[in-house]
């Protein structure tokens, strides 16, 4: 197997630490926006960020082919390539594939060469009942911890993860992410303290069409890694990310909780809290602590999760990583920094900070993509925004 | 008897000092002062101290100083003192060494080999004294998921504890120790939000109030129980095995079993009462399945049960079949635990010590996929709250305390329990000697010692910027070792400093 850990962490720290700029916007009426107002956002919280990690996720890209998972795969070798290929062709009904175009620039040295597949997962060599989703996941972990160079940028259904080494807008430009289209977008600039950075280890992280992007330390982290371990969760990065973007797969797509409930279980309230709540309250967080403690992320964060249809803003409990929510109409705004929204959004319904442990849950109300907006205006479908 | 025996320590007086008020000659409870009279001074037998420094401390002048004796035979690397002694005694006597308390061998203690991370820079550490900071812990059986049906979660059916603090008192059975050591530890735990263990030798009546903070034993002698005993409670804890004395029972003598705890034993008054070794129901693990599901239809299942087993060599798949068996917590006691009464070669030489038992067993049960289905708690050789942090780091879910209960009562570890002469009248029957607790005074001295743990817990919490105990379970990376071999760091499961 393949140690990733030492390619992501390359002083074998126990974990990779990283402090960051992250934003998120979502048109909750599904219209589809370029990623020009992302972008400036982002490029706005340079100081965030040190240039070596930078990512985008983008949710409703890959309209054409909505069916189909999208692997978007990096290689450093062709080797790594070819072998990965073999593998797809077995595992995999390969729909269409592309190399992911790019825009060399000088501030981007030695960029691996990112494909992507539309694909369907073949049942071969298959004896048990599992979902498609399931097995792609599997599948997807398979060629990170075994195919040597090859990693799995993303994996979901009409949605795409870009990132590299690089401040965020120079990873943008490079892949020409302004003439992409997405209804929910999540970005990161990434402040690594420890890791001359690796092109995987930038995030957003993901598996299947889940993302997190987060800023802060995780420092429960050998607690919740230990804890994901006994669920045949392979930690194979070294980063606190990385558990929350298992976390989440476990609690949310697995154990089926809805996302309010995982966050209630990353940042529960303070027991005194608990004890003066109504009995069925104060019963549903003393069964989630009882259970689900070992997932609660202790230490400074602020992560933005998504999901098609959904997107959440969240810090630790006691709020010691910046986090400003904003809304204007149908679209929501979650930032680092106010300026970053004030800037792409300068008239705003409301701006607000959330409370610490509470989260910015942003819900579709329509069906994606009726509508494409570039630059604020519509070229081209309701009302289920909850803001707690 | 002529004895070739030699003090082990001696009795120094200062002369000037001393008012021969007779407070040593009334307060020794090992016959070591007499008062002559005649000339108006005070006599020492030397060889009868046990170095409990009740005297000392109770000399209203502080004219006495007890120390050890530094007579020497010719230095031998081999044949040491301790050794010279014992064979000796045993010469004498031909019996069996007994003592009392943990191992005082110097195995290598692993907890002062760890040491603990704190937050700089990238994560700010917390200030316990300005934002909340919690200890509260919960044992028992945990689903390995939990679902949500129309928009309500389901309830945990299995029964659980809560702990104020990860911090229980020990099992010391009444009987062992005094009625009012046994009282301060109960009424300690009451009020302290956790739990005392009642240990092997029953529950006396009045003190079933406390029933809240009660943890009761079934032990092999199955001493005081019927139905009410175990519903009384809180949690039952099957007695297999005790650090001090992996594989064998106990024997109370007669003369200690006095009306009350012939009541409390349900035994009769002055019989011996001994535990045998293995539990005669229980030959294998079924047969602790049947125990631990019997227990349960007993109580209802309104109560976790948990079983106790010695730290000993092949503890991790031990544990792992208790869990399977049934078992909501498990217990794993140490090398170093302690206990009224053993043979002194079984105690200094059988078993392992518990930070290594913990760390494999809480491995082995992760390895299965199965640690979710019980707690885990261990006991033997804590001495203080950064060795509880530890232990919980290395994925204990709480800590038994039981010497360091006994301390704050008033032990000095003189290693006499077994003896019943108890100076400090904890471990004796004598009502003259068990006085010397005031239950009022001891449960106060218990609460205090909770409170201060927990403080310092909550400070160690914060300065590794974490504001809950659950962030560090199982969170070995907040710990490094030093002065470890590399198997020794592979078996704890944690990184050398500096790496």
């Amino acid at each position: 197997m393949k140690d990733l850990s030492k390619a992501n962490n390359p002083y074998n720290d126990e974990k990779v630490i990283s402090q960051c700029s992250i934003f998120g916007m979502m048109d909750t009426s599904g219209k589809l926006h370029s990623g020009e107002r992302v972008i400036t956002a982002i490029a706005n919280m340079h100081e965030r960020g040190n240039g070596l990690g930078g990512g985008f996720a983008i949710y409703g890209c890959y309209p054409d082919r909505a069916d189909d998972y999208a692997l978007q795969i990096m290689y450093h070798t062709r080797a790594s390539r070819t072998e990965t290929e073999t593998y797809l062709k077995k595992f995999f009904d390969i729909r269409f594939a592309e190399e992911v175009p790019t825009f060399p620039m000088k501030a981007i040295r030695n960029p691996p060469d990112v494909y992507r597949y539309f694909v369907q997962p073949e049942r071969v060599e298959i004896h048990e009942i599992i979902t498609d989703d399931d097995l792609v996941a599997r599948r997807v972990f398979k060629i990170n911890s075994s195919i040597k160079d090859a990693y799995v940028f993303s994996s979901g259904k009409n949605m795409g993860v870009f990132k590299g080494v690089g401040f965020p807008e120079q990873i943008a430009e490079f892949f020409g992410l302004k003439d992409y289209y997405g209804y929910i977008w999540t970005a990161h600039g990434r402040f690594p303290t420890n890791t001359q950075g690796w092109w995987g280890g930038a995030h957003p992280f993901s598996l299947l069409d889940w993302t997190v992007v987060h800023n802060g330390e995780i420092s429960s982290y050998g607690a919740n890694r230990r804890f994901l371990e006994m669920y045949d969760y392979v930690c194979t990065m070294h980063t606190d990310t990385e558990v929350v973007a298992y976390a989440v797969d476990l609690l949310a797509r697995k154990h089926g909780l809805p996302i309010e409930t995982v966050m209630d279980i990353f940042s529960p309230p303070v027991w005194e809290q608990i004890d003066r709540m109504e009995p069925s309250r104060k019963e549903y967080f003393e069964a989630l602590r009882r259970v689900y403690g070992p997932l609660l992320l202790n230490g400074p964060f602020a992560i933005i999760v998504a999901h098609h249809g959904e997107m959440v803003a969240h810090t630790d409990r006691i709020r010691l990583r910046p986090m400003v929510a904003g809304l204007s109409g149908d679209i929501v705004y979650t930032s680092s920094e106010e300026s970053s929204i004030r800037l792409v959004s300068p008239e705003l319904d409301r701006v607000w900070i959330p409370v610490g442990g509470h989260p910015v849950i942003a819900r579709l109300k329509s069906v994606i993509g009726d509508e494409i907006v570039v630059g604020g205006k519509a070229i081209g479908g309701s009302k289920v925004l909850e803001v707690n | 008897m002529l004895t070739s025996m030699l003090p082990e320590f001696r009795v120094e007086r200062n002369e000037d000092r001393c008012i021969q008020c007779r407070v040593c000659e009334r307060q020794c409870s090992f016959d070591v002062y007499g008062y002559d009279a005649d000339h108006d001074v005070m006599i020492h037998r030397e060889e009868n101290c046990v170095a409990c420094q009740r005297c000392a401390v109770l000399c209203p002048t502080n004219a006495l100083n007890i120390r050890i004796n530094d007579y020497t035979y010719k230095p031998n690397a081999n044949w040491t003192r301790e050794h010279i002694q014992d064979l000796k005694k045993q010469a004498e006597t031909g019996g069996v060494l007994l003592t009392g308390m943990g191992c005082d061998k110097p195995h290598k203690i692993y907890w002062d080999h760890i040491l603990i991370n704190a937050s700089q820079v990238t994560n700010p550490s917390i200030d316990p004294l300005r934002e909340p900071m919690e200890l509260r812990t919960f044992l028992g059986r945990r689903p390995d998921h939990l679902e949500m049906k129309d928009g309500k979660l389901q309830t945990i059916e299995h029964p659980s504890v809560e702990l104020s603090t990860p911090i229980m008192f020990g099992a010391m059975s009444y009987g062992a120790i005094s009625y009012n050591s046994f009282a301060s530890l109960a009424q300690a735990a009451y009020e302290y939000g956790t739990f005392f263990n009642t240990g092997e030798g029953g529950w006396p009546k009045e003190l079933r109030k406390y029933g809240k903070a009660t943890i009761v034993q079934c032990a092999s002698g199955r001493f005081g129980i019927d139905l009410d005993y175990f519903n009384d409670a809180s949690m039952v804890e099957i007695k297999i095995g005790q650090g001090a004395k992996p594989g064998i029972g106990g024997h109370l003598p007669g003369e200690k079993v006095s009306e009350h705890i012939s009541q409390t034993r349900m035994i009769p008054e002055g019989s011996d009462a001994i535990s045998p070794a293995p539990h005669h129901d229980i030959y294998s693990i079924e047969d602790l399945q049947m125990l631990i599901h019997a227990l349960k239809e007993a109580t209802d299942y309104r109560m976790p049960v948990s079983v106790k087993i010695s730290a000993v060599h092949n503890a991790p798949a031990i544990a792992s079949g208790m869990v399977r068996a049934g078992a909501d917590v498990i217990v794993v006691d140490g090398l170093r635990g302690g206990t009224g009464a053993a043979p002194k070669i079984l105690r200094d030489n059988v078993g392992i010590p518990i930070e290594l038992a913990l760390a494999a067993v809480d491995n082995r049960l992760r390895d299965e996929g199965i640690r979710n289905w019980a707690s885990l708690v261990v006991s033997g050789g804590i001495r203080n709250s950064g060795d509880v942090f530890k232990a919980i780091a290395l994925g204990a879910d709480a800590v038994y305390i039981g010497t360091p209960a006994l301390m704050a009562l008033g032990c000095t570890v003189c290693q006499k329990c077994y003896t019943g002469n108890c100076a400090w009248g904890i471990t004796t029957q004598n009502p003259y000697l068990t006085k010397r607790v005031n239950p009022e005074i001891g449960t106060r001295n218990l609460v205090n010692l909770l409170r201060a743990w927990s403080l310092e817990i909550k400070e160690l919490l914060g300065c590794g910027g974490i504001n809950s105990i659950e962030s560090v379970r199982g969170n070995r990376l907040q710990l490094r070792g030093i002065g470890l071999e590399q198997w020794e760091l592979d078996v704890l499961g944690i990184r050398g400093a500096g790496q």
